[in-house]
């Protein structure tokens, strides 16, 4: 059974988002999406300051079977990549909502994180998948 | 749903995460493909590869009908239960599939094919061994389980009984034996130590759980492939098929060239493609910048170009390797495009990983 925590918003395409303090907002995939990847052996992010499009593929990740993309879940700006999953990219399957953050973003509108599920609307999308 | 081997209920038990792979419903792994491919290449792991297809040809004139269907050289087989790895070719020469044959007896030869091409090689082959009055059976009722690994042997040899232990001790490299109901040879395909156990298929998830209960791994076809990727070993469907001759394809050594009045299908296209050159060669490739290599990437050369033909990221390694087919005189070094950037590459001669050790300079 996948962990969905209760603070977060997830996407439809897996992606999880958590409202900062200070107005950015972090994302990562979620423990489903790690799941069903398998073993992650590379991660690719976007460089900083790159604007984003909501559901733009902006990062990819590798597992050991196969590429995929991860797409930001709402519009803005990147303000930090997670560069530590250079040389630990199991970080996305071992703590996939902590350790394994991939990026932090600007958004153009905070509102937009409202749009996304919320944890029970994204646990009942799993389990319809 | 698709075809189930006898171990499917062992795998949905053992939580394997169930793929489609050529009509057959095979685990893909059980939790982490990684830890599956570290127990090979240290310890003990196990494959079911019972979705394989078992053929077995019975007939007096078995050897001289493999003389000309095989282009390896079914005399190199002299031994019983001798096993030799050869090619299928068309008459273009081009690769239908690859397969292992066992000799059993004059009369009675194994081949082990793939199963996503068993229809076309049961085809073939029963096409072909019309004119030399042999039976082609399919084995069915077999199911195959792969233990590979350096400490395989002595796991699977403490399940034997006595009279089964000390035939299956004796196995060289590359010799399988009848025990009993069951064939059991020193074969694999994934670089390591172990065996391929052929049973019957009443017999199989019994044999499956002991093997789990002695401490080898179970491993799920995700594994099988980086196994087999870092021990240089090529994948049908992938790394060759009909459009390709074994000469692009690495698999130059296995062309049984002697004697040369030997007459097998496809000889005469390969002999015109090798006094000719050819003009491409396969080779390993090892990624030096950051990334994952994959199958159909390109390669560039200068301002020419080959192709990936599988790659992965190599957790023995911890880097990314693959195989390609490249321009003939391609150099020490290459590039490969990756979602639109081109990354460097070292050209390597497989295999990249034997007996768990690296077989080429990671610098």
């Amino acid at each position: 059974m996948s962990e969905v925590p209760g603070d977060l918003r997830y996407s439809n395409s897996h992606e999880w988002v958590r409202v900062n303090e200070d107005g950015t907002v972090t994302t990562g995939i979620s423990d489903h999406a790690q799941e069903q990847l398998g073993d992650l052996v590379f991660v690719e992010l976007p460089e900083i300051d790159h604007e984003v499009e909501a559901e733009e593929a902006c990062a990819v990740v590798e597992s050991v079977k196969a590429a995929s993309d991860v797409y930001a879940p709402i519009a803005g700006t990147v303000v930090e990549v997670n560069e530590d999953l250079a040389d630990a990219p199991e970080a996305v399957n071992q703590d996939p909502y902590g350790a394994g953050w991939l990026m932090r973003l600007q958004p153009s509108s905070v509102d937009d994180v409202e749009r996304l599920m919320s944890p029970d609307e994204y646990q009942e999308f799993i389990e319809s998948e | 749903m698709g075809n189930r081997t006898p171990l499917y209920a062992s795998h949905k038990a053992m939580g394997a995460k169930l793929v489609d792979f050529a009509g057959w419903d095979m685990p893909i792994h059980y939790g982490s493909q990684l830890e599956e491919h570290h127990a090979v290449r240290r310890d003990a792991g196990m494959f079911d590869v019972s979705h394989m297809t078992v053929v077995d040809l019975h007939g007096e004139n078995s050897r001289d009908f493999l003389r000309y269907l095989l282009a390896n050289n079914i005399d190199k087989l002299q031994d019983a239960g001798k096993a030799l790895y050869s090619c299928l070719l068309n008459e273009q020469g081009r690769v239908l599939d690859d397969l292992i044959v066992y000799f059993l007896t004059e009369d009675n030869f194994r081949l082990v094919v793939n199963s996503a091409t068993r229809e076309k090689d049961l085809a073939w082959i029963t096409a072909q061994a019309k004119a030399f009055d042999v039976q082609v059976i399919e084995q069915p009722q077999l199911a195959m389980i792969a233990v590979q690994g350096p400490n395989a042997r002595e796991k699977t040899l403490s399940l034997l009984n006595a009279a089964q232990h000390d035939i299956v001790e004796a196995l060289g490299l590359f010799y399988g034996a009848e025990v009993d109901d069951w064939f059991v040879a020193r074969t694999g395909y994934t670089g390591e130590d172990g065996f391929e156990i052929m049973l019957p298929d009443t017999q199989a998830a019994a044999f499956w759980q002991a093997l789990a209960e002695a401490g080898v791994q179970p491993c799920g076809l995700g594994s099988r492939d980086t196994l087999r990727l870092e021990a240089g070993m090529n994948l049908y469907g992938t790394d060759m098929d009909e459009t390709v001759s074994p000469l692009v394809s690495g698999l130059g050594w296995t062309i049984g060239w002697q004697p040369e009045t030997r007459d097998f299908i496809g000889r005469q296209a390969l002999e015109a493609e090798r006094a000719a050159g050819p003009e491409q060669k396969f080779v390993g490739l090892l990624l030096e910048d950051r990334g994952v290599l994959r199958g159909h990437q390109k390669v560039v050369v200068g301002d020419r170009s080959g192709v990936t033909t599988s790659g992965s990221f190599s957790p023995t390694l911890g880097r990314s390797i693959a195989l390609a087919r490249v321009p003939a005189d391609i150099g020490e070094r290459c590039q490969v495009e990756i979602r639109g950037k081109l990354l460097n590459a070292k050209v390597v001669r497989p295999p990249f990983v034997r007996h768990g050790k690296a077989q080429i300079e990671l610098d």
